[in-house]
């Protein structure tokens, strides 16, 4: 394999892992603090996707310069995280918090479903696709390849970006050390006088947001077709479960190694492309079922 | 005469009168009642508080096993297909099983989706050997030995799978109810006390796994005979999430359940195909999230007595 093909795969590779990252993180964060995994978090993806790729559309349509889309892609995020997110936390996710885990899954499973034939129904089955902020933005030469400036440097950074900014708010905020408290203990945080319900809407809200933000950058990237969010879950699941539920920093060394090892399988073993985030979720599975950077717990009694 | 038998009496007179009055209803009976075996096969995992969102890997693998072998040996029998159909689903089930049972909760269920993911991505990859995403079709192969048009077939094939369903609840009721049954739901409520007790909890569930891949293979040789097509679509993890969706709806406390529920999914479906164009999964999570909110022990638990069950009151703790 010559020296560029390399060079592609590590670039190919890194800016799909920034959106991988992104749909993880949001998962992961929703898992920490509710112990819930959300099946319809790919829903977000698609819908974020689909809100930009017609906000996007509409501003083209008024002659927009193609810059205002670095403010459309985030605005596109916050609106279905809010909305729909924020629905779904009121109306669904804060009536299942105490119930048995397996109806959990399958009412979030539910919401997938509602999702999947609202975007059906809303953007109907043709592809969306548009791409005219990676023109605008241009292309840049590394190492020898000349490669679209906004998968190069405005992926990464913007993944780069909420994570720090994540992991401080988490840190140093208020409201993201009382996140962290109710992630430790629900009821310890209630008794602290932390409210809990709020907290929780605000998690989901946020993790809704993130999962709309990487549709909403990826949209440009791709065209936009029903399914994409069903297959984004499986794979930020693959992320997730690899880094070990619960794990922010995890979830970003999990992401770069998925990413990667997909793009290096596209152009070494292309048959098995499709294949590689599986396998790899299914052999650190095998072998550390708590994922790669998760602590074994004590079991509680 | 209880309840929940009255319940199996009714199904059965539907699935064997309804196509005597809409003869195009035939199809969507036998694929509910394939959809039904699967979910009952789901149900025994549920008993003991695990969920897979993988299991369709078994519909799956058994619907290409018996294309393979249609293909290969157009004259074999479809008894004989639908017996492979079970066979390479317990197979899989042993080999799956041997290491998915040793995770509980979330990771089991993650694992079987990942492996499960798995096949369904080779599936669509090799194409020359699994005609890739268009899938493989198989000729109407012969039944008892008789070879028969299409809607005589269909006829034989529908009460084939309603005997075998009947057959098949009553074995997973006895199941249920024995040692290594019960043994099973105490995985549930105390994993600890069922190991003090001197029982192998890794034995007991893979036991019950093996059993729910066979049925679950078995399900998938019905798909594939009565469509005469199989796709990698079929192993997708949205196919499994249906399965684990009907056997929710209907309930696991008595195996009827599992049937009613592919009832209603099938009859969602075709009313919602009818009515509201592609909307249908729309109205199924509604249906779902309204079961779980009002009935959250399934249908079937509207017709039991409450106190019938003892093992399932204990799971009406928070």
């Amino acid at each position: 394999m010559p020296q560029e093909l390399y060079a592609l795969a590590v670039l190919d590779g890194l800016s799909y892992a920034a959106l991988l990252f992104l749909v993880a993180l949001g998962m992961t964060l929703v898992f920490g603090v509710m112990n819930i995994i959300n099946m319809a978090h790919g829903s977000f993806y698609a819908l974020g996707g689909y809100m930009a790729a017609t906000l996007g559309g509409w501003a083209v349509a008024q002659g927009a310069s193609p810059a205002w889309s670095l403010l459309i892609l985030p605005l596109a995020a916050v609106i279905v995280g809010c909305l729909f997110g924020g629905l779904m936390e009121t109306a669904l996710m804060r009536r299942i918090y105490d119930k048995d885990p397996i109806l959990q899954l399958l009412v979030t499973f539910s919401a997938f479903m509602i999702f999947e034939d609202f975007q059906r129904l809303v953007w109907g089955t043709q592809p969306y696709f548009v791409s005219d902020i990676v023109n605008y933005l241009g292309t840049t030469d590394v190492f020898g390849i000349t490669y679209t400036r906004y998968q190069l440097l405005l992926l990464p950074s913007v993944a780069l970006v909420v994570f720090v900014a994540l992991r401080s708010f988490l840190k140093y905020s208020s409201v993201g050390r009382q996140i962290v408290a109710v992630s430790h203990n629900r009821e310890v945080s209630t008794a602290m006088g932390i409210n809990v319900r709020r907290i929780s809407l605000v998690t989901f809200v946020v993790a809704s947001i993130l999962g709309a933000l990487a549709g909403a950058l990826a949209s440009p990237t791709v065209s936009w077709v029903p399914g994409i969010g069903a297959e984004m879950i499986v794979l930020s699941f693959a992320v997730v479960a690899t880094a070990g539920l619960g794990q922010i920093e995890g979830a970003l060394v999990a992401a770069i190694l998925i990413g990667l090892a997909r793009s290096f399988s596209v152009y070494m073993l292309p048959e098995l492309e499709v294949l590689v985030p599986y396998l790899i979720m299914v052999l650190v599975l095998l072998f550390r079922p708590q994922g790669l950077f998760s602590v074994a717990k004590a079991r509680r009694v | 005469m209880t309840k929940p038998k009255i319940a199996v009496i009714a199904l059965v007179l539907l699935a064997l009168l309804l196509p005597l009055a809409l003869p195009w209803i035939k199809t969507p009976l036998i694929l509910g009642t394939a959809f039904g075996i699967a979910a009952l096969g789901i149900s025994i995992l549920i008993v003991s508080g695990q969920i897979s969102f993988g299991h369709a890997l078994f519909v799956c693998g058994s619907g290409y096993a018996v294309a393979f072998a249609a293909r290969q040996w157009p004259d074999l029998d479809s008894v004989l297909l639908l017996a492979l159909g079970a066979g390479v689903g317990a197979l899989l089930g042993v080999v799956v099983g041997s290491f998915v049972v040793r995770y509980r909760g979330i990771f089991f269920g993650m694992l079987n989706l990942a492996l499960s993911m798995v096949l369904f991505a080779a599936l669509g990859k090799f194409f020359t050997l699994t005609g890739g995403t268009d899938g493989l079709r198989l000729e109407r192969s012969p039944f008892f030995g008789l070879t028969m048009a299409r809607d005589q077939y269909e006829s034989v094939l529908l009460v084939t799978c309603v005997v075998l369903a009947l057959l098949l609840g009553w074995l997973v009721q006895r199941y249920l109810r024995s040692v290594a049954g019960q043994a099973l739901a105490a995985l549930k409520s105390n994993e600890t006390r069922l190991e003090y007790v001197g029982i192998s909890a890794y034995q007991t569930l893979w036991i019950g796994y093996i059993m729910s891949a066979a049925l679950c293979g078995l399900s998938g040789a019905m798909f594939a005979i009565a469509q005469g097509l199989v796709t990698p679509e079929m192993g997708y993890w949205v196919r499994s999430g249906e399965i684990v969706f009907v056997a929710i709806l209907g309930g696991v406390g008595h195996p009827v359940g599992a049937f009613i529920g592919a009832g209603i999914f099938e009859f969602v479906k075709l009313f919602a195909a009818a009515y509201l164009t592609g909307a249908w999964q729309m109205v199924l999570g509604f249906v779902l999230i309204g079961m779980v909110f009002l009935a959250p022990r399934g249908v079937s638990a509207l017709l039991e007595p409450r106190s019938s069950l003892p093992i399932d009151n204990e799971q009406e703790r928070p």
